[in-house]
């Protein structure tokens, strides 16, 4: 994923280029226009029948279904998920990056492609591996049965599959900063005698910090967010070990259509949440 | 993906922490994923090579993979010619607004697949918004492999746009200028001139959508239909094997729609480090 580097300010190529090097007036309304109605079909078409509806039949329903338990204890299921698992792989992150980026050693490479690992795995076989381990026909199954520990369809095995999912989501997104920063402030710090810590703290903190910041918030997305792998550990039990998004799809398997989409409309807020955050991190984070 | 050359002369051992920190890092690497991992490949579940070669050539199983792969290569494709255009007219032009386009182009990022989800199924089913009007033409999107292909689409769409875009931002425009110095129209210079200087990131955005196409499951699950040999995709049926406590079939399935995703992957790593080759 190329966050990063996206929002990099032009190199005002608008006012060197020569008036040949550019389309017609004519050509560039049209393109845009198009895009335009890409935009609209792909991303706010969706955007917009969520809140259409969600509010279909009034603000009474959409109010009742967002207080019922079953939503409320899902959204607390959701909330913990994500508080456990977010500051995790964030430590995770901040020490993996700081190792891969500030030293070298051999099978850096290895290692890189091995943190990317969980982008290419279906999330579907995300959940199906902790099955494998902890479900009660897996391999510790029947140990954990007779000692009555719960992992799968419990909360432990929803914390593993988010945990699994959401792991590089920090880590990649420093790795790129950091490299380009390099280690002369560090050594820098190091030579006049700063400690390890302080060195971290004083020198490398504020250095990265919007760029952690924005690995942090899409991180806590997925992890509130996450579907496929939560689905196969969950078991969905409604009150239990149902999150939001599995609750969207109770709901919607129920026909309870607007109450389904008043759901959604909590995530999608959420997601907008964080793109506003992300953009602003990400120009915080190039300046 | 930024300039990740690296470029090391002097020695770095001045710097504190590498052995605490190679420690925690492989730890936590091993705990969080390797070992999960290593259970799809240690076989836990009695899965014998009879049973892998019967799942594996089982009817339901391939059309599976056939109804995967070739949505989530069709998105792909229409992803990489609307993100092309998307890229293309957000870093060439101005316009108002241009700011808020570029952001909404990360909505799929950010929204939980469930929801997209649901919302596409709205939008295409028989009175949904689109729907309605497909309806009548005799088309069928929701419930059917074009369904499968819208979802994936939305999915996709920002991997291509966001690969594209550095690469467009980051080309020099004087070999533009002087193609057009020489006499060539613009749609000669895109075609002989930009064109090529796209073409690994239009891959690598291809591959990176296709990609997360095949193992895609919350948004395509509402809008597909699941029926088994038309619109069951490979993702839903591990997903029904394990509900039938057929570990060792889903691991089958598993295993082969993972082998897919690591040839991929490294298709995409080696498509990357030629389009950064290519961006020097």
């Amino acid at each position: 994923m190329a966050h990063g580097a996206v929002l990099t300010p032009l190199k005002s190529q608008k006012s060197n280029a020569a008036p040949a090097a550019t389309e017609q007036r004519w050509v560039r309304w049209v393109l845009i226009g198009l895009a335009g109605l890409v935009l609209l079909w792909l991303i706010i078409l969706p955007l917009a029948i969520v809140l259409s509806e969600a509010l279909k039949k009034g603000w009474g329903v959409y109010i009742a279904a967002l207080s019922d338990p079953d939503a409320l204890s899902a959204l607390r299921l959701t909330l913990l998920t994500a508080a456990i698992t977010v500051p995790l792989n964030t430590i995770f992150g901040v020490v993996a990056a700081w190792t891969i980026t500030k030293f070298r050693f051999k099978g850096k490479g290895l290692l890189v492609t091995l943190v990317d690992l969980p982008f290419a795995v279906s999330p579907v076989i995300g959940g199906l591996i902790f099955v494998l381990i902890f479900g009660r026909q897996g391999w510790l199954g029947p140990w954990l049965d007779s000692h009555d520990i719960k992992i799968i369809f419990a909360l432990p095995g929803i914390i593993l599959a988010t945990l699994f999912i959401t792991f590089p989501f920090v880590v990649k997104e420093l790795i790129p900063l950091m490299e380009d920063q390099g280690t002369g402030e560090e050594e820098a710090a190091v030579t006049l005698g700063a400690k390890g810590w302080q060195v971290f703290w004083q020198v490398t903190l504020p250095n990265i910090k919007w760029g952690l910041l924005y690995g942090i918030i899409l991180c806590n997305a997925r992890a509130m967010g996450e579907f496929g792998a939560v689905s196969v550990v969950s078991g969905h039990i409604r009150g239990e070990t149902n999150t939001l998004p599995l609750h969207v799809e109770i709901l919607y398997n129920e026909y309870q259509f607007q109450a389904s989409f008043a759901v959604s409309s909590l995530l999608l807020l959420l997601a907008l949440v964080t793109l506003l955050l992300k953009n602003w991190f990400s120009r915080k984070s190039t300046h | 993906m930024s300039s990740l050359h690296i470029r090391r002369k002097k020695q770095r051992n001045v710097l504190p922490g590498f052995g605490i920190g190679m420690g925690f890092t492989v730890f936590y690497l091993s705990l969080v994923v390797l070992l999960p991992l290593s259970a799809l490949l240690l076989n836990y579940t009695g899965l014998t090579w009879e049973k892998f070669w019967s799942v594996a050539s089982d009817p339901r199983v391939l059309a599976s993979y056939r109804v995967s792969l070739g949505t989530a290569a069709l998105a792909g494709l229409l992803d990489t010619v609307l993100g092309l255009l998307l890229a293309w007219v957000l870093v060439r032009y101005d316009f108002p607004g241009k700011g808020i386009w570029d952001a909404l182009i990360d909505l799929p990022f950010a929204l939980p697949t469930a929801v997209a989800g649901v919302a596409l199924t709205a939008i295409y089913s028989q009175n949904g918004w689109i729907g309605s009007i497909l309806e009548p033409l005799g088309i069928k999107a929701a419930f059917s492999p074009l369904g499968i292909t819208l979802a994936l689409m939305f999915i996709g769409i920002p991997f291509v746009v966001r690969t594209v875009q550095p690469v467009l931002q980051d080309a020099e425009r004087d070999a533009e200028e002087a193609a057009a110095t020489l006499g060539a129209g613009r749609w000669r210079t895109f075609w002989t001139v930009i064109f090529p200087v796209l073409i690994p990131s239009l891959l690598t955005g291809f591959a990176l959508a296709f990609a997360r196409g095949i193992g895609e499951y919350g948004s395509v699950v509402f809008i597909s239909g699941n029926m088994p040999m038309k619109t069951e995709i490979a993702p839903l049926l591990i997903m029904s094997k394990l509900e039938q406590f057929d570990y060792a079939g889903a691991t089958a399935v598993a295993l082969i729609l993972l082998l897919i995703s690591f040839v991929l992957l490294l298709g995409i790593n080696l498509l990357q480090r030629w389009s950064r080759k290519a961006a020097r």
